[in-house]
């Protein structure tokens, strides 16, 4: 074994105290110096097992081992192989489950620090625009249309793009990067790394169509017809949010994380009035759950100005969703959390705005069908957590309107379009669909796993339809 | 991008607009809204279909100026163009293809019913129409509307034209004297729909209500328009905008309406301020 330094090369980041001010981006990054000496952590396994945990197949020895000689062109040309959004990648992927968990330093010591090189080196990439563009492909005259601009659709449209396709991307909202824009916060995923994505992609050739809801304004059937769609991939996401169908839900103040969140991100509610779209301010903040959404409306509501902000799961910390590196920052920046606690009702006031929630205490009981322990009420352990704003992040169901619209599209108990998982076909011909509104919600990575897989599968479909055609 | 192609002004504080969206109006169905954005800074607002004609490639808003948003629509001027405009969203207005229904419209929904009035009568429904307005002059769009009516009743609340009073309370006094009205459908203001719904409950009409909460996508992503009826909880913009009146949690809704009214009242004196 050679010798390793023991620990992660820590990454700057804005005091905890001072960010609860500003929305700006709280992790900084690496130096060059930093990235260097993180790289050289790396032993360069004759069998790179931390390739296996990308979802997208990132040569992460090959880029690491590039970072480590100072040749950053040459590790950003690298990712790029599989990655067309390493930017956002290095900062929102949950490395600690995927590539840093399979890390074979780990263990004896901290993992290689694989998502924060790959952040520095995309960053270094978009400071010395060293990106080239890609090659010139021969055009293929067929088109293919992608419905949803979220990680999916964004990496599918890319790889369609460069095979030689002409893509067009459909959205339903004014803005292009589906969660990306609505759901990540700008102190997380600056959105000015989503613009210069987007821009990377018109410039590749991407067409994009924003304020288009397919199965609203234009079918899929349409899309495959008149409007001579050769294939469709669909990366709708699971937008649908999930409440808790207990008294006092539609109280004022009482929020879907969905909401609270597209109103700060997408519509920009912290500069009201500067921008138009209001959102109330929190004094105290409740949020229930415990996956990134919540740590996200957790942050956002400290930066709102509540004093004091919860977060109330009725597990423990062991079995939240979120990433180990937002919850640590989530804590510092001051939020309570109330494991094994799950609010029954919410409480209002004479105005109709949600005053309180009167909770109950939870135990661990035997495991359920998700592996996780149960957790029971304790019988008479009924308290009440003041808050006048309480944001629901208890996760999202997969969005229906295309299934809705969509004649022959199947789709399994949980409204997931079913599709198989190498290719993204789904039971209607020519159309494939990936990401969340297959999955059910997971994560940015694994919706562009999903989003490759479709893009070779489609282009496969299409070049065999012309071949049968010719 | 939107281009205005035509605006009118229908009283001082009402426009309409005619404006380019060939494929909302392709696909466009009658109880229909849109979502509009005026500006990069702008709020996403839902506004009613008025009308659509898909081979002009149109849609038909009116705007009421009530707050900063719709005042900003409500300046806008032939030509220039509203920023986003996204649709046709909700589910169309549940219509039969008989029996004899009753449109009740007041404020910008007499523009609203107007596509329900065609389609019923192309159907071969009986139509009548009661449109209400405080006085004459605010009464908008006879001339689109009356075409389309077996039967148009106008309401002031003056009585500077036809009937004196409320729609609700001429609707009222027209169930009790036997009309044969198998559906109602309003649209208008929360009050005029509220009171419709409690006048056709004793007589047990089929009565629909179009309602429009604060919305902020309009594709059932946020649940920021949920209201409830019979005790359940749905989404105005997938699930609506059409419910059954006699089920709707009207106080509810009414609460739930006023989420932002301090807000709103800022954004407004700050507009009027020049900002």
């Amino acid at each position: 074994m050679p010798i390793v330094y023991p620990t992660k090369i820590e990454m700057p980041a804005l005091d905890p105290v001072e960010r609860r001010e500003t929305w700006d981006e709280v992790a900084v990054g690496y130096t060059v110096e930093r990235a260097l000496a993180e790289a050289r952590r790396c032993v360069q396994c004759q069998d790179p097992v931390c390739e296996q945990g990308c979802p997208v197949g990132v040569p992460i020895r090959a880029f690491v081992r590039r970072v480590a000689l100072g040749d950053f062109e040459g590790a950003a040309a690298l990712i790029r192989t599989k990655n067309v959004l390493p930017a956002i990648c290095g900062r929102v992927c949950p490395v600690e489950h995927q590539c840093e968990a399979r890390c074979s330093v780990r263990g004896r010591f901290d993992p290689v620090g694989v998502g924060r090189l790959e952040r520095f080196v995309a960053d270094w990439e978009r400071a010395n625009r060293a990106n080239g563009g890609a090659p010139a492909v021969a055009p293929r005259p067929e088109k293919i249309a992608i419905v949803g601009s979220g990680p999916a659709g964004l990496t599918a449209a890319s790889d369609l793009v460069q095979l030689g396709y002409q893509v067009t991307v459909y959205e339903a909202l004014h803005a292009i990067g589906g969660v990306l824009r609505y759901g990540i916060p700008e102190f997380r995923l600056p959105k000015a790394i989503v613009d210069e994505d987007v821009e990377r992609l018109r410039a590749l050739g991407v067409d994009f169509e924003t304020n288009v809801i397919i199965g609203k304004t234009v079918t899929i059937d349409e899309l495959l017809g008149d409007l001579g769609y050769a294939a469709v991939f669909v990366g709708t996401g699971a937008g649908s949010p999930k409440f808790m169908n207990v008294p006092g839900e539609n109280l004022k103040g009482v929020y879907s994380a969905n909401e609270y969140l597209t109103r700060v991100n997408l519509m920009r509610a912290y500069s009201f009035p500067e921008y138009d779209t209001p959102v109330k301010r929190p004094t105290r903040a409740a949020v229930i759950g415990a996956g990134d959404t919540a740590m996200d409306a957790a942050r956002v509501s400290i930066r709102l100005g509540a004093k004091e902000t919860h977060v109330v799961y009725r597990r423990t910390q062991a079995e939240m969703g979120a990433r180990a590196e937002d919850f640590k920052r989530c804590g510092e920046e001051g939020a309570i959390f109330d494991w094994l606690t799950a609010p029954v009702r919410f409480l209002g006031d004479d105005n109709g705005c949600v005053r309180a929630m009167e909770c109950i205490r939870m135990e661990l009981g035997e495991p359920d069908e998700s592996g996780r322990r149960r957790p029971v009420p304790v019988e008479g352990s009924e308290f009440t957590m003041e808050a006048n704003l309480v944001v629901i992040a208890l996760g999202t169901n997969p969005n229906p309107l295309i299934p809705l619209t969509t004649e022959g599209l199947e789709t399994n108990a949980h409204g997931c379009v079913v599709v198989d998982p190498e290719t993204g076909r789904t039971s209607r011909e020519g159309v494939y669909a990936g990401g969340d509104i297959a999955t059910g919600a997971a994560t940015v990575i694994l919706a562009m796993g999903a989003g490759r897989r479709a893009a070779t599968a489609i282009d496969e479909y299409v070049r065999s339809r012309a071949a049968a055609a010719a | 991008m939107a281009t205005i192609l035509e605006r009118r002004e229908l009283t001082p504080v009402t426009k309409l607009f005619v404006v380019r969206a060939p494929l909302v109006a392709r696909n466009a169905r009658p109880g229909q809204f849109v979502i509009v954005r005026v500006d990069e800074h702008g709020e996403r607002v839902p506004i009613s279909l008025t009308d659509f004609d898909p081979e002009a490639g149109t849609v038909t808003l009116v705007v009421q100026e009530v707050g900063k948003t719709s005042g900003l629509i409500c300046r806008l001027e032939e030509g220039e163009e509203m920023l986003d405009l996204a649709g046709p969203l909700g589910q169309p207005a549940p219509l039969p293809d008989t029996g004899h229904a009753v449109l009740v419209g007041g404020g910008f929904g007499a523009g609203a019913v107007h596509p329900i009035a065609r389609e019923l009568r192309r159907r071969g429904v009986r139509v009548t129409s009661i449109v209400g307005a405080r006085t004459a002059e605010l009464l908008i769009l006879r001339e689109l509307l009356e075409p389309e009516s077996d039967e148009y009743l106008p309401c002031t609340d003056d009585g500077s034209l036809g009937f004196k009073g409320f729609t609700a309370q001429l609707l009222g006094q027209m169930l009790d004297e036997g009309a044969g009205f198998t559906v109602c459908y309003a649209i208008g203001p929360m009050a005029m729909m509220r009171a419709v719904a409690e006048t056709t409950r004793p007589y047990r009409v089929k009565t629909l209500v179009s309602l429009d909460p604060i919305m902020l996508d309009g594709t059932g992503m946020c649940g920021a328009c949920r209201v409830s009826i019979g005790g359940e909880t749905k989404f105005a913009c997938v699930d609506g905008p059409f419910f059954e009146a006699h089920a709707v949690d009207f106080d509810q809704a009414v609460v739930r309406s006023k989420m932002y009214v301090d807000e709103e009242r800022l954004a407004v004196e700050l507009a009027a301020a020049g900002r």
